[in-house]
């Protein structure tokens, strides 16, 4: 979902230089906890703006690798991006420091959140705006999918995939785990390694 | 009753199936949390959820609010880490070496083969939330406005689920 429009600092961050000298756990803290706190409407854009441009901490084309990472793995892209520049950074301290700090900030106020809606949700007006949300947040997750079809779909043949997915899970009730490695088997055949050209062509992700 | 047990046994599972992002574990999460352990109900899933996407941070930090109805503070805690640990390791470890893995082919076929199925996913855990959020015209003539609009500009989506929340206060009060 991290992916949605809005980005700040979308700017290609041309020479900036990767010298982290020693960067402390604390400061990783710090830094996420910068980014959790004020990354609304996706973590993404926030991430590059403050790793890549401000804190020099990686450069572009490494982030882009991170985030090809992160988006393969399971996990969600934002604490799988702490995991690894927090490990490139100050080992597993870092990468502990990193998810902390990305994760409280949102963390404290659903939890805050939570409470005050177990004890009002039921308020008419607090329906009423909630019916609103959850459209809303259909709406979001849909232009999500719309974004990533554009962005990593290497061939028209992956829209068969993502039907065979939305299939097994919400007509065949397959379940999710089952699902992923099925269709997950089936596409990553299809996109066996072919020969060089196709190589050099899959070098830009 | 201590809920605490099971709750980090559901969401560390959970986590694990969160390939291409959080939707991707909401059809499992609505059968576990909502049908099976009844921490909450559908309704209040689809909520917690939508409310979650206007919270900075990681957009499913929604978690810990079903960890704190249904093992208070603790809860929550047992709840966080259960979700984040065990995709955190995992990403900590295939880190080091998926970078050595660069040059084997395979590499590439598996990332483009998980695209479309984290896609899929997605798309699947959407219908299954869209079941219990589209539930007439006005959703779903919100939905898609929404769709539109942030395909259209590069709006903050967070903004955009805002201000769903005055459409809906006005829509949907009851006269």
């Amino acid at each position: 979902m991290s992916e949605m429009a809005a980005r700040p600092g979308m700017q290609p961050t041309a020479g900036a230089t990767v010298a982290p000298a020693e960067v402390s756990t604390f400061q990783i803290f710090l830094e996420f906890l910068i980014i959790g706190a004020t990354s609304f409407g996706g973590v993404v854009p926030y991430l590059r703006e403050s790793l890549v441009t401000k804190c020099h901490w990686v450069d572009d084309k490494e982030f882009v690798e991170m985030l090809s990472i992160s988006q393969s793995l399971p996990g969600l892209n934002a604490t799988n991006m702490a995991v690894l520049v927090g490990e490139k950074l100050r080992g597993w301290m870092g990468s502990v420091a990193g998810v902390l700090g990305m994760c409280l900030p949102g963390g404290l106020l659903m939890f805050a959140v939570g409470i005050f809606y177990r004890h009002h949700g039921d308020h008419v007006w607090v329906t009423a705006a909630l019916k609103g949300v959850a459209a809303a947040a259909v709406g979001l997750i849909l232009s999500t999918v719309v974004s990533l079809s554009k962005k990593s779909l290497s061939s028209k043949f992956d829209f068969v995939f993502i039907a065979l997915t939305v299939i097994a899970v919400n007509r065949l009730h397959l379940g999710v785990p089952k699902t992923l490695v099925a269709v997950g088997i089936l596409a990553i055949l299809f996109h066996y390694p072919r020969k060089k050209e196709e190589q050099k062509a899959s070098a830009t992700p | 009753m201590n809920q605490i047990p099971a709750l980090v046994r559901v969401f560390s599972y959970l986590s694990i199936l969160t390939v291409g992002g959080g939707m991707a574990a909401f059809p499992e999460m609505k059968i576990l949390t909502v049908d099976v352990h009844q921490w909450l109900d559908f309704k209040q899933l689809i909520h917690l959820y939508s409310v979650g996407q206007m919270a900075p941070g990681p957009n499913m930090m929604m978690i810990v609010s079903i960890g704190q109805w249904a093992g208070g503070t603790l809860g929550a805690i047992a709840v966080f880490i259960a979700f984040f640990g065990p995709t955190a390791i995992l990403a900590f470890v295939v880190a080091k070496g998926w970078r050595k893995l660069e040059k084997w082919p395979w590499r590439t076929s598996i990332q483009r083969g998980l695209a479309p199925v984290s896609i899929g996913l997605l798309l699947a855990g959407c219908f299954s939330m869209a079941k219990g959020a589209i539930t007439g015209l006005e959703t779903g003539a919100m939905a898609v406005a929404v769709l539109l609009i942030l395909l259209q500009y590069k709006i903050n989506p967070a903004l955009l689920v805002l201000a769903s929340a005055v459409v809906g206060l006005f829509t949907f009060m009851p006269k």
